[in-house]
């Protein structure tokens, strides 16, 4: 990666933090904490690791990204509108009643989502479906999945750990939001989920664990778990939950807050302030 | 006696056949290979089958990832963890998402027999019923298990068939046709209808048929394989015809196909019913034939049922004069 392809990211990932803060903040509420901390390893995949084709959302040979921690739907359809799979627009319709964006992700409403989610635990079992199916089509492409670092507690989760690494998917690569709070407060002190990279490893996944803001980091674990022949590969990413948005960063409260358009404003004015000194 | 066939086996060779045409269709299981016999499948399709181990919730979302890429997938474990257990994945991932997800519970009710109380499912159909668009169903026999797995897999959308694992009678003859969410009129009379569905309670509802015929009784006897959708039509037939209708189930009163049935009475044409089934309670260990009558599902309890309502139920002249003949008979 050159330092060209390191500054368009940055720009796109502003633009998509930009706008993901936005359509909250025009709706008022949102789980704006959880949507920030992915906006960085969305814009790196969107923009330089999958490949799909926004006219044709539906291309069969076209990689797979599951958002497990469905909640965090606002930033992926930023990332998408972006990408010109329907209209950006549509992002102030956000949780209104007759939207094609609902908080939760759903893959029969909106252009460009691949699996409908929401009840935490299940995107790993979807994505190991089609990391089956793809492999027995003898298609290349590789499923993506993010889990969130709450979302790690439920069973389904490792149930699917064992499933993945026993049938070989190494064109499955899933990354772990860790930004370290969940609803009631850390993970540390709600269900502690240390050593999260011995737990993969021990389930039979390559693991790698990097910095989910730092493209440099990203880019490195994105092209070595594509290498991977054998196994699934987990990418751990360290981050911040609410990351670029002053108010809602690293706030305890940040799950699913009250954002009103003001605090929005606020947020976007600093946001393109730093813009014009990438 | 009728020939009996083993209802796993026809279910694994339709599968066999249907996977020769279609390189779509997949099987996964969840370490009950052997329960189901669907190992010739396997040895046909080493690439399609899945065993998850026992991770039965693992086994339905993976089911929905394969359906989001084209694939046609078959999932198959006892009725009791089909249902309890992965209902939310089963829900969300493969409902919700409007994918084409063929889940299959086996030993149904009181077939859990020996397993007990903890694998006897009483509840899957009132569980099922209430998953907008899910067609639910349990075939009665080998010949209509091996049509409607048939219709199942060239239907887009997820099912839930209950399935029979054992010996089964052969009910039907390999000409006849069936239709998910249309069911089959086995008898015809004018007094009383007996709507059953499965392999148990269906072959119970003609042995009670045989029995009514006895006491001058003339049942009619419906084989209602799908439970959702209910067949309406049929049913407010058979309330037209009859005046009198009795549900049989292996599976609990409230919910199931006496509840299906119930609601499309009452909305449309009140009508008497009685709801033979499991009246509010567990299930627990024994076999087929204690178990039967421990919970009020043989042909007697049937026959008692309907008997009753023959005798109480004439609203017509010509039914009045009926009636006159049967209660002469038991005097």
């Amino acid at each position: 990666m050159n330092e060209n392809d390191l500054a368009f990211l940055e720009e796109k990932a502003t633009t998509i933090r930009i706008l993901t803060i936005d359509a909250i903040g025009h709706l008022g509420v949102g789980h704006i904490g959880g949507a920030l901390s992915i906006v960085d390893v969305l814009t790196i995949l969107y923009h330089r690791h999958m490949t799909i084709d926004p006219a044709n959302p539906g291309w069969p040979e076209r990689d797979r990204l599951i958002l497990s921690k469905g909640h965090a739907g606002p930033a992926l359809y930023s990332t998408l509108a972006d990408k010109g799979c329907f209209p950006v627009e549509w992002l102030h319709t956000l949780n209104k009643g007759g939207t094609r964006l609902p908080s939760h992700c759903d893959k029969n409403l909106t252009p460009g989502i691949d699996m409908t989610t929401g009840s935490l635990g299940q995107g790993i079992s979807a994505a190991i479906g089609m990391a089956l199916a793809l492999r027995m089509d003898k298609v290349q492409n590789t499923v993506y999945l993010i889990i969130g670092d709450g979302e790690t507690n439920e069973g389904q989760v490792w149930e699917g750990a064992m499933a993945a690494a026993y049938f070989g998917l190494s064109n499955l690569i899933a990354f772990t939001d860790y930004n370290k709070m969940q609803i009631d407060g850390y993970t540390h002190d709600i269900m502690n989920l240390e050593d999260l990279g011995a737990k993969w490893s021990a389930f039979g996944w390559n693991v790698l664990r990097v910095n989910g803001h730092d493209f440099l980091d990203m880019d490195m674990a994105i092209t070595r778990a594509k290498a991977e022949t054998r196994r699934p590969s987990m990418i751990i990413l360290d981050t911040i939950k609410g990351k670029g948005a002053h108010l809602a960063e690293r706030n305890l409260a940040n799950h699913n807050m009250k954002f009103d358009a003001e605090t929005a404003r606020e947020a976007i004015a600093i946001l393109t302030a730093g813009k014009g000194n990438n | 006696m009728s020939t009996m066939k083993e209802m796993r086996a026809v279910y694994t060779e339709t599968l066999i056949e249907l996977g020769t045409k279609n390189p779509n269709i997949v099987l996964l299981e969840a370490d009950l290979m052997k329960a189901s016999a669907t190992g010739p499948f396997k040895q046909a399709y080493p690439d399609r089958l899945f065993n998850v181990g026992v991770a039965e919730a693992n086994m339905v979302g993976i089911a929905a990832g394969l359906s989001a890429c084209g694939k046609i997938p078959f999932a198959d474990t006892f009725a009791c963890f089909s249902a309890r257990r992965t209902f939310d994945q089963f829900f969300v991932s493969a409902n919700y998402a409007r994918l084409n997800v063929k889940l299959t519970g086996t030993d149904p009710g009181i077939a859990a027999e020996l397993n007990g109380g903890t694998h006897m499912p009483f509840e899957d159909i009132g569980m099922m019923r209430t998953i907008p668009k899910l067609i639910v169903f349990e075939p009665s026999d080998p010949v209509s298990l091996k049509s409607l797995v048939t219709q199942n897999a060239s239907y887009y959308g997820c099912s839930y068939m209950r399935l029979h694992r054992m010996n089964a009678p052969v009910l039907y003859s390999d000409a006849e046709t069936f239709e998910l969410g249309k069911g089959k009129t086995l008898r015809t009379g004018s007094d009383v209808t007996l709507i059953a569905t499965g392999v148990l309670m269906v072959n119970e509802a003609l042995k009670a048929a045989d029995l009514l015929a006895q006491d001058g009784i003339r049942a009619t006897v419906i084989d209602m394989h799908t439970i959702a959708p209910i067949d309406k039509e049929l049913v407010l037939q058979c309330a037209c015809a009859t005046g009198a209708i009795v549900t049989c189930e292996n599976h609990q009163i409230a919910g199931g196909l006496g509840s299906a049935v119930a609601e499309v009475l009452s909305e449309n044409h009140p009508t008497l019913l009685r709801r033979i089934g499991v009246r509010n309670e567990f299930g627990e260990v024994g076999n087929l034939e204690y178990l039967k009558e421990r919970f009020g599902l043989t042909a007697r309890h049937i026959r008692e049922k309907a008997a009753e309502l023959a005798r109480n139920t004439y609203s017509s002249p010509a039914k009045r004069d009926h009636h006159k003949t049967i209660t002469k008979t038991h005097e």
